[in-house]
């Protein structure tokens, strides 16, 4: 598996949210607006990039019998690392964020990667795969949470000085002057709506994406080489 | 055999390999984190209170229970601001129980005079976009008490407008701050009776509960 390979999985033929539908929960909670969703698909991210490469490096060592407690042990460790360097550099993110910080050792998309990846293979694929997993995740996330909160509140990027600081006061985008508000896009049932919404645009995008790869394969093995030398 | 005890010490290395991990990290980041507490909790009480206090505000605070005025047995926390020792005001942090959904945690900072400096709602369940209101964030209706007191309105009107009060209601929501309205009266009613022991207790020693 080359690691081009490996990435395009993890952001886009196995997308965690939008494929494998892992780790819904998170997902629908915490995409109300960008700012949060960016905070929590960073989190996941470095908890799966840390779990990937501690599972990988224990790969030989471990017997298949323990292989999951102590997925659980690492897993549960790591994301226990991040919620305190949160809480202490990032304390209002996670404030807003907070029981979905700790949960992340619940979201199934982390073993999952653990046992179906990083087990099996060596540091570095390891390393990538998390990423990738993790950005799909994140992806997927803020695209729902750029949704959710243009329909909800008419901005983007609201209380983005939660993460950035004072100098991310300036970066709220009013998209929709004086919106009045809409309730259901920030309810849960906004939330899956939206997911089924993006959920159908990928696949729509992704069989296009195939038929024309499909078609130009075709067109490219049909076509004489004389006529195009001709043209 | 061999295999199990092979099994259990790999299990065993792990766990200590993490825990040495969060031990280190937590020692890291102990005193920030706290720092960071300290931080919002301060930032949330500057807002309803004077700022000429002199005392350590965080420090100097009592905590009681009172079933009649703070339902269901809570904790009350009142924080003390003083001047040159003389009482300025009281930050009285409860919850308000009767809520559309779950408790709404309450701030509210009463004047030595009696009258309100000001509440804040610092966490609630209550219907995004309907009964959200109550947070400073999503409207200005929290500060409507400001410079209220027992006397102003006067008792039959501490009440939203639905019940003949002085108090707006949201669109589609009565219940959240009807909820809210009555912890702020039952707060200062309780002042009221109370207010010697509020400022002449001898403040509670440092540790848990935490502030």
């Amino acid at each position: 598996m080359t690691y081009r390979q490996i990435f395009t999985d993890g952001l886009w033929q196995q997308n965690t949210g939008l494929v494998v539908l892992l780790g819904l929960c998170p997902l629908l909670a915490v995409s109300a607006t960008v700012v949060n969703a960016i905070g929590l698909g960073l989190a996941t991210t470095l908890t799966l990039v840390f779990s990937n490469l501690a599972v990988s490096l224990t790969r030989g060592v471990l017997r298949p019998e323990i292989r999951i407690p102590a997925f659980v042990l690492i897993i549960a460790s790591v994301v226990t690392v991040i919620q305190l360097l949160m809480q202490a550099w990032f304390h209002d993110l996670y404030r807003i964020l907070g029981i979905f910080i700790p949960l992340i050792v619940t979201n199934c998309a982390i073993i999952g990667r653990a046992e179906a990846f990083a087990s099996r293979n060596a540091p570095i694929p390891s390393i990538i795969d998390g990423l990738s997993t993790g950005l799909g995740f994140l992806l997927a996330l803020v695209i729902l949470g750029a949704f959710r909160e243009i329909a909800g509140y008419g901005t983007l990027l609201r209380q983005a000085s939660l993460m950035f600081g004072e100098w991310g006061e300036s970066m709220q985008l009013t998209l929709v002057p004086n919106h009045p508000g809409f309730l259901l896009a920030l309810l849960p049932a906004g939330a899956f709506i939206g997911l089924g919404l993006l959920i159908a645009g990928r696949n729509w995008l992704d069989s296009t994406l195939t038929e024309r790869r499909k078609r130009a394969h075709k067109e490219a093995t049909e076509t004489p080489l004389g006529a195009v030398s001709a043209e | 055999m061999n295999n199990m005890l092979k099994s259990a010490a790999a299990l065993g290395l792990v766990a200590i390999a993490g825990t040495t991990l969060l031990t280190g990290v937590d020692a890291l980041t102990a005193d920030r984190i706290a720092a960071q507490e300290r931080r919002v909790i301060l930032e949330q009480l500057g807002q309803i209170i004077p700022q000429s206090y002199d005392n350590p505000l965080l420090e100097d605070r009592i905590l009681f229970r009172d079933e009649h005025h703070f339902p269901k047995g809570q904790l009350v926390t009142a924080y003390r601001a003083r001047q040159q020792g003389e009482p300025l005001a009281v930050v009285l942090k409860f919850s308000a129980v009767n809520g559309y959904n779950g408790n709404i945690a309450l701030l509210v900072g009463i004047n030595s005079n009696g009258t309100l400096r000001g509440a804040r709602v610092t966490a609630h369940k209550e219907t995004p976009g309907l009964g959200d209101p109550i947070e400073i964030e999503k409207s200005d209706w929290i500060n409507g008490f400001h410079g209220k007191s027992l006397e102003n309105p006067e008792s039959g009107r501490w009440a939203v407008k639905r019940d003949g009060g002085d108090f707006d209601q949201f669109t589609g929501a009565t219940i959240t701050p009807r909820a809210v309205v009555e912890a702020v009266r039952l707060a200062l009613e309780y002042f009221a009776a109370n207010r010697d022991f509020l400022f002449d207790t001898v403040a509670a020693p440092a540790g848990d509960p935490a502030p």
